[in-house]
């Protein structure tokens, strides 16, 4: 038997998705920018390749970063992914070694044993079978835990899992199917012929001694062709698209291909290399301290994918980047938000079945009109020449002990520092940014560049990270930037500041946009540790929390922000520290109104540390310089 | 004629059939805390452009209110969005969100009515 119209389902969706995916990525490479393409290609014929491939066995087979964070979810999607992987591969080579005749057509690999019934009856071929019956048995147990998830997602240890559409949710009833209807196919033929080996042959010899198997098979084995067929078709329009569309990421990415600041084709890529996994949705305050369920990243790249209007969930956002440092695929999600904020509220294209399957080109959005400058009443620069430049910032204006202790800090060190906005100076730009408004924040840029320029400071100490994340990324000054933390951590290290220990507990809160946001981790638990007595917690790295205050969400009202921060608050002060310590103005404003610990800054405890010797030698040095000057 | 340092100020009347409140409207729906604002002026106090020029977030909240669109409309441009009046707002009124949907709302409206 070489042909069963059975088949039929099945080749058709397997042609149309292996079209369809080499028309995708073909789509996808003529629309990146001409640097990207030489770089994929490039990528092809280096170690980018072999890289890559290990990535793609590593991240989409074994799904390896899943385990680590949670290992039962890591087994579902391993057993599905990895499992199925190898049910194909031994599939084929059964096909190819047992089968009539050599490289045959895929369909005679995935229905083997319909057109070989009577293989798998004794020496070799019964241990191939008992392999096969292994994988089937492999996928089955991880798909018995995702039905579990569907019901109850704190089984797999998620707290939450995605919401899904009505095409989600027919991919997934076809998804689900595949593997039962081929264990049951395989049984019922396996049982007519008396073939089969623990699984199939088992439960095949059960059922065939009360059915009739030979009749019972022939549907099921339809059944099975019916539900892949219709799972591939509905692929490019649903989540499973990620795993054709993830392959090309990694080669992508392993390429050198970065996310930039323009909706493009890397980011289409990745929005469609999104799984929705959920692990998102579980790292997001917003959603454990909040309540809020539908703006997580994992709901923004499918609003991408399916065109609609994503305006408000990408603006709902803290931007922490608890996300983006959680997700196993690696998606730059961060940049992916700031691009939809900055695309503005435009029209959507018309949504329908058949838009999701022939996209149109993601078009970056048309360079916004230029307008009158918004901040022409921004009074003529004013600038004194000094060493150093320190920039407090906005937010450091409303909590005044730091730029206070700031400038106690200066003055101990003996520094010839300018205060650039002692009388109030311009915002950094980086909540407009934030905001998606470039063009205004770039106004600000120029501003505060001119009086930096003019100043003819080297360096730059800024006590807010939010100013520091802008000033580093986007001002392009020449001149070194720090912020406070990093700027005490070197005056101790030269010995320019000499500090006493206080007995005090500490313990410290990581602010997003200097830990995750910047990389600055180190630096504040060294300058802590060096004057108090630093407590660690869990959140000290990378899974630091977010305070909830975060400018960069303009959507979350007073009460979830407080409760978030309350939250947050109670997390870190677990060990009943006498401090609550922080490097970020915004973010000892947010505290200090939740919590009954006393919460400060880094400048301030280092300020109230200055040891007597150092303050009065201080002291002699700023007279002997209004010596030196003639004021006396 | 001698003037005696008197003048007669405009009319301050609140005229509500040319008032146009699309744009209040529109804040209300997207963020309803605005309609929480007592105008204390504790923005308009703490305004980093404030300290620059004359812009009241308090005055242009009143406005918008009123439907008076004049003022507000270039006027909303003067803001950073650095976020301290959002800090410093006793009632929680979420001013960021109502200065970018104001501005929102006059791109919206613009070429219609206004």
């Amino acid at each position: 038997m070489h042909f069963d119209p059975f088949v039929i389902p099945f080749n058709i969706g397997l042609y149309f998705i292996l079209i369809y995916c080499i028309a995708r990525c073909i789509i996808w490479f003529r629309d990146l920018s001409r640097a990207d393409k030489l770089r994929l290609q490039r990528g092809f014929f280096s170690n980018a390749f072999g890289q890559s491939l290990k990535e793609i066995f590593l991240e989409s087979l074994i799904h390896r970063k899943i385990l680590k964070t949670n290992f039962r979810l890591g087994y579902m999607h391993m057993s599905l992914a990895f499992g199925w992987f190898l049910l194909i591969l031994f599939g084929t080579i059964e096909a190819d070694v047992f089968g009539a005749k050599h490289l045959n057509a895929p369909y005679k690999a995935i229905f083997f044993k319909f057109f070989n019934p009577g293989h798998g009856l004794a020496g070799l071929e019964k241990g191939y079978s008992f392999l096969m019956d292994f994988i089937l048995a492999f996928i089955l147990s991880g798909l018995v835990l995702a039905i579990i998830k569907r019901f109850s997602s704190r089984v797999v240890g998620l707290k939450k899992t995605t919401k899904l559409k009505l095409r989600d949710k027919i991919a997934l009833t076809s998804l689900w199917l595949i593997f039962p209807s081929r264990l049951i196919a395989e049984s019922f033929t396996s049982g007519a012929y008396g073939t089969g080996s623990f699984l199939t042959g088992t439960l095949g010899s059960w059922l065939a001694s009360f059915l009739p198997a030979q009749q019972m098979a022939y549907p099921f084995w339809w059944l099975y062709s019916l539900s892949l067929g219709i799972f591939f078709i509905l692929l490019p329009t649903t989540r499973y698209m990620h795993i054709p569309t993830e392959l090309f990421l990694i080669f992508m990415r392993n390429s050198g291909i970065r996310t930039g600041d323009k909706a493009g084709s890397f980011s289409e890529v990745q929005s469609f290399s999104c799984s929705s996994c959920g692990i998102c949705i579980d790292k997001c305050q917003l959603n454990s301290s909040a309540g809020l369920t539908n703006v997580q990243s994992a709901y923004l790249m499918k609003g991408i994918r399916s065109n609609d209007d994503v305006f408000n969930i990408a603006h709902n956002c803290l931007m922490c980047g608890r996300c983006e440092q959680a997700c196993p695929v690696g998606i730059e999600l961060m940049p992916i938000r700031m691009i939809q904020r900055r695309d503005g509220d435009g029209d959507n294209d018309i949504r329908s079945v058949w838009k999701s399957f022939l996209r149109n080109r993601q078009i970056p959005a048309p360079l916004k009109t230029p307008e009158l400058p918004s901040y022409s009443y921004l009074p003529e620069r004013k600038f004194k020449k000094a060493d150093i430049i320190y920039f407090a910032g906005c937010m450091t204006h409303l909590t005044p002990g730091i730029k206070n202790s700031m400038q106690k800090i200066f003055r101990a060190a003996g520094e010839n520092y300018y205060f650039m906005d002692e009388e109030g100076g311009a915002c950094c730009g980086r909540p407009l940014m934030l905001a998606g408004q470039d063009r205004e924040a770039r106004e600000l840029i120029n501003f505060n560049s001119e009086i930096i320029w003019k100043s003819g400071a080297h360096k730059l100490v800024t006590s807010c990270p939010i100013c520091y994340k802008i000033f580093h990324e986007s001002y392009h000054l020449g001149v070194e930037v720090l912020h406070h933390s990093q700027y005490i951590k070197r005056l101790i290290e030269e010995g320019a500041l000499r500090l006493n220990y206080s007995h005090k507990k500490v313990v410290y809160h990581n602010p997003c946009e200097l830990g995750r946001g910047s990389g600055i981790f180190d630096e504040p638990l060294e300058v802590l540790a060096h004057v108090t007595d630093l407590q660690r917690t869990e959140y000290d790295g990378e899974n630091s929390l977010c305070c909830g205050g975060s400018l960069a969400n303009l959507k979350l009202d007073s009460q979830k922000r407080s409760k978030i921060a309350t939250d947050t608050a109670s997390e870190l002060t677990k060990c009943k520290p006498d401090i609550l310590a922080t490097a970020c103005p915004l973010c000892k404003k947010t505290f200090s109104n939740v919590t009954n610990t006393k919460v400060a800054d880094i400048a301030e405890i280092v300020a109230g540390e200055i040891s007597e010797i150092q303050k009065k030698k201080s002291r002699i040095s700023v007279l002997n310089i209004k010596e030196l000057a003639g004021i006396s | 004629m001698e003037k005696f340092g008197f003048s007669i100020s405009k009319g301050r009347q609140i005229n509500y059939d040319s008032n146009d409140r699309r744009v209040a409207d529109f804040v209300i729906e997207n963020e309803p805390s605005f309609r929480l604002c007592i105008a204390c002026g504790g923005c308009a106090a703490s305004c980093t452009a404030g300290n620059f020029t004359r812009f009241s977030l308090r005055e242009l909240n009143i406005l918008i209110n009123r439907g008076e669109n004049d003022l507000p409309r270039n006027d909303l441009k003067k803001c950073m969005l650095c976020g301290k009046c959002t800090l410093v707002c006793p009632r929680g009124v979420n001013t960021r969100n109502v200065v970018f949907l104001a501005k929102q709302a006059f791109r919206k409206f613009d070429g219609n009515a206004f």
